[in-house]
């Protein structure tokens, strides 16, 4: 164990049980009490560590209490800070950090929701996972059925802080939106044209998803974990798959790993293209999106080529993959990538030459970044206004352990830049894969399939095109799971949007909103 | 301008004619799986690998049946893979819209040995009516779509991944608008609500608002394995099970997510299904759409 921890069993004796590291590079601090806050507050100050998520779980059944988890990621260390911290179930309360640490604003308040612990000191307690009009129950308890049937909707419906003076007024939006997007509430409150405030509203597409993992043996709920969001269905499939490999010590063949390495960042191309595209349309650049749509129908032409389907479904398996590829598909990415580099580059060309595009996407939607790294923004979003952060690099994972690449980082942090981080990623990918291909070991795709042990948890964290994903996994009796917790990188991001659109005109919240691309779904699972 | 204008020329027409021709499918595709109920000798370990429960069986006096269930399936091939007797094969098919929920579900009967394999098949339906790729929705096509048809989309739930094929309907390799049809931005101006997800507790009243400001005749299409059964996630406690536990459904899109070639078949079986009751005495609902379209 290192000299940080040394010091750090020095300095909390009194609130340290243990310190274990079962997993390579996630050390667990065990705590003798619910409260964190202490050394959350040390790791914040003097390692200028960030606080990856926190999420609790309900082992009242085997040992008497609830646990609450904080994952700390410290710069330039590959090892994950795992606080664990026991909550009494005579007493379910724990101190709140949300009011110095505005990143875990929501994900506090989903436990009290989820798991009725109280976030005590929490500056707004308001429900946010459960609707206000949900009835008094916690899910996620173990003594909740999956299936409960809950009574029709009662009683008040969510209020909005109102906002005052002469000529403001409020906007609702949503949740069912004008586009094909996905569903969330959004109130605007605007003094004429520019926003002064906007309140969200999330967990419309809330369906149950922890809970469901603690239900499906493990083989299903592969594929519970690609419906977490569809459009990042490989790096969540992916994340999940090495949580479990993880924890149950699963070594997952060279092959399958450089496989995997190139579907996930051909998922990344696929996402990027689309939402250049998209950003160049919510302006009015229609031939633009034209463009990125064909390019992108042939990166799905190839995923279908490589898995049998267009958005890379069915193909992560634990330990490895389902398929292997003969030497024609792999020949298929190095050409399909050779017209989707050329065509891309001809797309940004264009893009670039429209001066009235580059007016209405520069200084739009600015997040600073000292706010974003004071909200915890990761992932695209958090690049563009100078947080340098990319998990493939920070904490490699399988094949990335041997690619270099580099990681666009920007300051400016405005629908612009997060349109350009977007940019030089594709051409990023583009050499990932083609170094990856030329890389690809011959050998097995996929470990012998193994009984699971229980008892066993892990962590794994994966760059989806997003961002940073998370999962956490218990393993459980007859091949199945006690807990499962997912993080998707929307969560950390949707603080993100309110502070970006403030001060912007109504009409460019679309391209904003797009810049960002977040995931409800990945937000309320 | 002259870059835009010479791109433009360069690509010519990227739209793929479907369904006029056969979609562009790549070999690896998985469709559906197609089951040879007389060759099956035991659906256990497909039954034990298929996530959502497409595949069921019932046990009941010396008698077993077997359902398959495409408005659950997500083709993910795993049923393929259990099954060594080679009863069970992924195809490429995909079109498989249906007007009746019962339509996507087959079911088979067989004597239940007592080591718990079956032998003997008793009696089975067929597989839902598939046809050559889009051949007969073709002919239909000009007769239909004079005018135009104007979709409402309402994700009521969904992961995402039916959106995005959904979104890849309005590039210019689907371009849905060759067909008239269009997305609008309100219910109020929409023809079809075309819904996502399983519709989760906390979209169940959005979906029925929506429903109800949309003007009569309306067509609702449930979209994807969620949309028709609640695939995955089913019914739970924050979960529906799918569109029709709220409103009523006229055409089951199957997929996960359905390509954009399969939500197109669905679109288009939903207009014929409009003129086939337009045109009977007791069209129902329906029936004053006829003029519209």
């Amino acid at each position: 164990m290192t000299l940080f921890f040394e010091e750090l069993r020095e300095r909390f004796q009194e609130q340290i049980r243990s310190v274990d590291e079962l997993v390579p590079d996630q050390v667990t601090v065990l705590l003798n009490g619910p409260d964190a806050t202490g050394i959350a507050r040390h790791f914040l100050a003097e390692y200028q560590a960030r606080l990856v998520t926190v999420f609790a779980e309900d082992r009242v059944k085997e040992e008497g209490v609830f646990y609450n988890y904080y994952v700390f990621d410290r710069r330039d260390d590959a090892a994950w800070v795992i606080l664990k911290a026991p909550i009494p179930a005579d007493h379910p309360s724990f101190p709140s950090l949300a009011a110095e640490l505005p990143a875990v604003n929501w994900q506090e308040r989903e436990i009290q929701d989820w798991f009725g612990l109280e976030a005590a000191g929490h500056p707004n307690p308001r429900r946010v996972a459960l609707h206000d009009n949900w009835p008094d129950v916690h899910p996620l308890r173990k003594d909740f059925p999956l299936d409960t049937v809950l009574p029709p909707f009662e009683g008040e419906r969510h209020v909005y802080r109102p906002a005052h003076g002469e000529g403001v007024f409020h906007i609702p939006v949503g949740p069912v939106h004008a586009g094909i997007i996905e569903p969330g509430h959004f109130d605007f409150a605007v003094a004429g044209e520019p926003i002064l405030y906007l309140q969200l509203r999330m967990f419309y597409t809330h369906k149950g998803t922890e809970k469901l993992f603690e239900n499906l043996p493990i083989h299903r709920a592969v594929f519970l974990a690609e419906s977490i969001s569809g459009d990042s269905a490989f790096s969540h499939g992916t994340a999940f798959c090495e949580a479990v490999e993880r924890a149950a010590g699963i070594a997952v063949p060279a092959r399958a790993q450089w496989m995997r390495a190139i579907l996930l960042e051909l998922e990344r191309i696929e996402n990027h293209i689309a939402d250049v595209g998209a950003i160049a349309n919510d302006v009015g650049f229609v031939i633009a999106n034209a463009h990125a749509g064909r390019v992108r129908e042939m990166v799905l032409g190839l995923n279908e080529m490589l898995t049998g389907s267009r958005v890379l479904r069915g193909m992560v398996a634990i330990g490895g993959v389902r398929r292997d590829w003969q030497r024609t598909q792999v020949e298929a990415i190095e050409s399909t990538l050779a017209v989707v580099e050329r065509e891309f580059r001809d797309l940004v060309v264009i893009l670039q030459a429209s001066n009235s595009t580059r007016h209405r996407l520069e200084r739009t939607g600015i997040l600073r970044p000292e706010k974003a790294s004071k909200l915890g923004i990761v992932g695209v979003a958090g690049r563009a206004s100078g947080v340098d952060l990319d998990i493939r690099r920070d904490h490699p994972y399988e094949a990335y352990r041997h690619l270099s690449f580099n990681v666009p980082v920007y300051q400016a942090g405005d629908v612009r830049h997060r349109m350009k981080v977007r940019i030089d990623e594709v051409a990023e990918s583009i050499q990932i894969i083609r170094a990856a291909v030329t890389r690809l070991p011959e050998g097995p795709h996929r470990a012998p399939a193994q009984p699971i042990p229980p008892g066993r948890c892990a962590l794994s964290a994966v760059e989806g095109w997003r961002g940073e994903i998370v999962h956490w996994v218990r393993t459980g009796e007859g091949n199945c799971l006690e807990r499962c917790k997912v993080k998707d990188p929307s969560i950390n991001n949707w603080p993100a949007i309110v502070e970006a659109v403030e001060g912007n005109i109504v009409a460019d919240f679309p391209v904003i909103n797009k810049s960002f691309n977040l995931s409800y779904s990945g937000t309320d699972r | 301008m002259f870059k835009i204008l010479q791109k433009s020329f360069r690509v010519g027409t990227a739209t793929a004619d479907y369904p006029r021709l056969a979609p562009r499918v790549a070999e690896q595709f998985r469709g559906c799986p197609e089951f040879d109920f007389a060759a099956w000798s035991d659906a256990r370990p497909a039954a034990e690998a298929c996530p959502t429960g497409a595949i069921a069986i019932r046990d009941r006096d010396g008698a077993r049946q077997v359902t398959v269930d495409y408005g659950r399936c997500i083709f993910c091939g795993e049923c393929e893979a259990a099954s060594t007797d080679g009863a069970v094969k992924m195809s490429r098919q995909f079109e498989l819209a249906a007007t009746a929920r019962r339509d996507l579900v087959l079911t088979a009967d067989y004597t239940l040995r007592p080591d718990g394999s079956h032998a003997g098949l008793k009696s089975a339906t067929s597989g839902p009516a598939v046809e050559e790729p889009g051949m007969r929705i073709a002919e239909a096509i000009e007769d239909l779509l004079g005018r135009s048809l104007s979709i409402r989309q309402v994700d009521a739930g969904s992961c995402n991944g039916c959106e995005q094929e959904i979104v890849a309907l309005n590039n210019p390799v689907h371009d849905i608008e060759r067909f008239g049809i269009h997305f609008v931005a309100s219910p109020r101006h929409a023809d079809m609500l075309l819904v996502t997800g399983p519709v989760t507790r906390n979209m169940e009243l959005a979906l029925r608002k929506t429903w109800a400001a949309t003007p009569e005749p309306k067509i609702v299409a449930a979209v994807g394995a969620c949309g028709i059964s609640g695939g995955i996630f089913g019914a739970n406690y924050a979960s529906l099970g799918g569109v029709d536990a709220v409103i009523p459904v006229d055409v089951y899109i199957p997929g996960c997510p359905p390509r954009p070639e399969a939500l197109l078949h669905g679109i288009l079986l939903a207009l014929g299904q409009v003129r086939q009751r337009a045109g009977s005495p007791d069209s129902g609902r329906i029936s004053s759409r006829a003029g519209k379209l």
